[in-house]
């Protein structure tokens, strides 16, 4: 089956990106597939679970309930790009990572996007603010203590570290999981999952993609209506 | 969990998006938030043949105050309408029920009129829509037409919009100054769809709640009767509410367990109105 392409230009984490998809290609299997960005995870693939949350103009959105060919002009952040800009971890990554706020860490890239944006716009929560703003997220893992603890110690590094752009002194931490570490922000590729060439991987460049990723499942599976 | 393949569209105007629709006919679905559509699509529990992406179509994000109503344009998510000051000093009851519409990750880029014309029963806009007399305003290329809520829903899912139409307003008509309003609801998770929920508007003597997840379509009661201006007489409110209410059972909740929460909440809502600030 050939699908007709439609183009589309947007910036991930500050890089232009001019691409060719099939109209049904999700914003999470763009990121993901055609450019490499494996930050972004996806869970439930219907809007309940919160794991491919990433920001579109800076708000959170679920990467998964948005086609990729309807955000031209838009600015995407990953969670790749919510990196120090020394390439560490940023503030709210470092408070994840102090507050052992991830045993998996599939549903992390998810938390750290919704809560950067959380706290940009509400520096200072209460605890029951903390817990309101990752009520949209799900872990299986932690029990939510620890990351609702770690929504504070964001909010603690942003304020202390307000006057210096995020940039922490001490924030490249050595053995970082992968997910928080993963691609240049300029969209090169990690250093897990070399470019295929098949695939669009750089910015800025125009390429038709292969439909591979597009195929429909053996059934479907309509287990939630939980996004209205 | 992949959407079918379908033939997209783009327009930049709305005359250009009403072009589109009128070509297409049966086979063009409108894109606005997609947070109901992509999902189902995903679940191929639904295939349209073409999706006319009104995201780049400009002037259709507004929110107006006026003196008589509150008009959301067809672009307007969820969350600038929930946030929009004027939209909350002239009517309440939007905020209180958009809070329950999913999570805000969800209203950011949902649309309180695409949620409208989704026509979910178990959604809170439509309920709000019938409670205070509204209507949806849609154009199509043979020209304009304004539809009142009650006539607007049909039945599950399904509305009153035409082949080629779009729908490019919602107006939410204010209600009489000095009135008090609520949402409340019972889900089964936080930010899930209600299993039942409940608007209530008070003013003077008079007292109308709608409700959610209680019908094929929502269900407004006239509670008047049972109101004394101060207090309602919660038995009565019973009486009144189970002859309009059809709950069915399903496997979230019995039909009996939905009329008991529909009681509950009917006299919580009312109690519940004004005391998160002033009028609705």
């Amino acid at each position: 089956m050939s699908e007709s392409l439609v183009r589309v230009s947007f910036t991930v984490n500050g890089a232009p990106y001019d691409l060719e998809l099939p109209p049904r290609r999700l914003l999470s299997d763009a990121l993901r597939h055609d450019l490499r960005l494996t930050g972004t995870h996806v869970g439930c693939e219907h809007g309940v679970c919160g794991a491919c949350t990433v920001l579109v103009d800076g708000a959170p959105v679920r990467s998964c309930l948005l086609f990729a060919v309807s955000l031209d002009g838009a600015a995407i952040t990953t969670t790749e790009g919510l990196r120090a800009p020394d390439g560490g971890m940023g503030p709210v990554q470092r408070a994840f990572h102090e507050c052992h706020a991830l045993q998996c860490g599939f549903c992390t890239p998810g938390f750290v996007t919704t809560v950067a944006a959380y706290l940009r716009d509400h520096p200072s929560p209460t605890h029951e603010e903390a817990r309101e703003a990752i009520a949209g997220n799900l872990c299986r893992c932690t029990g939510y203590v620890n990351i609702v603890a770690a929504v504070e110690r964001a909010a603690e590094l942003l304020a202390g570290s307000a006057g210096s752009a995020g940039t922490a002194p001490d924030g490249a931490a050595p053995g970082l999981p992968e997910d928080a570490a993963a691609p240049e922000p300029s969209g090169g590729a990690s250093r897990r999952l070399p470019p295929d060439p098949s695939t669009v991987a750089a910015a800025p460049s125009v390429r038709p993609l292969a439909d591979g990723a597009g195929a429909p499942p053996a059934s479907a599976h309509p287990a939630g209506r939980d996004s209205s | 969990m992949k959407p079918p393949a379908f033939t997209y569209h783009r327009p930049r105007s709305l005359d250009e998006a009403l072009d589109v629709l009128a070509s297409l006919g049966e086979g063009g679905k409108v894109l606005a938030g997609g947070q109901s559509l992509v999902p189902l699509m995903s679940m191929r529990l639904s295939a349209p043949a073409a999706l006319v992406d009104v995201n780049h179509v400009p002037g259709l994000a507004g929110v107006e105050v006026g003196a008589d109503a509150v008009r959301v344009g067809a672009l307007a998510r969820h969350s600038a309408v929930e946030h929009d000051a004027a939209a909350y000093a002239a009517l309440p009851l939007l905020r209180q029920a958009l809070v329950h519409v999913a999570h805000p990750t969800i209203r950011n880029r949902g649309t309180t009129v695409g949620s409208l014309v989704h026509g979910d029963p178990a959604a809170e806009l439509p309920a709000v829509l019938c409670l205070l007399d509204g209507s949806i305003t849609l154009r199509s290329a043979q020209g304009t037409r304004e539809v009142p809520a009650a006539d607007f829903f049909l039945g599950p899912l399904e509305t009153d919009l035409r082949p080629g139409e779009l729908a490019i307003a919602a107006t939410f008509r204010r209600p009489p100054a000095g009135s008090r309003s609520a949402f409340v609801e019972v889900a089964r998770r936080h930010g899930d769809y209600a299993v039942c929920g409940v608007g209530a508007l008070v003013a003077d003597a008079t007292v109308r709640v709608a409700l959610v997840g209680m019908g094929p379509v929502p269900v407004v009661v006239d509670l008047s009767e049972a109101y004394d201006g101060q207090r309602l007489d919660e038995d009565r409110a019973r009486d009144l509410v189970d002859a309009q209410v059809e709950p069915e059972g399903d496997i979230h909740a019995t039909a009996d367990y939905r009329r008991h929460l529909a009681h509950v909440l009917v006299a919580r809502a009312v109690r519940q109105s004004g005391s998160d600030r002033r009028a609705a």
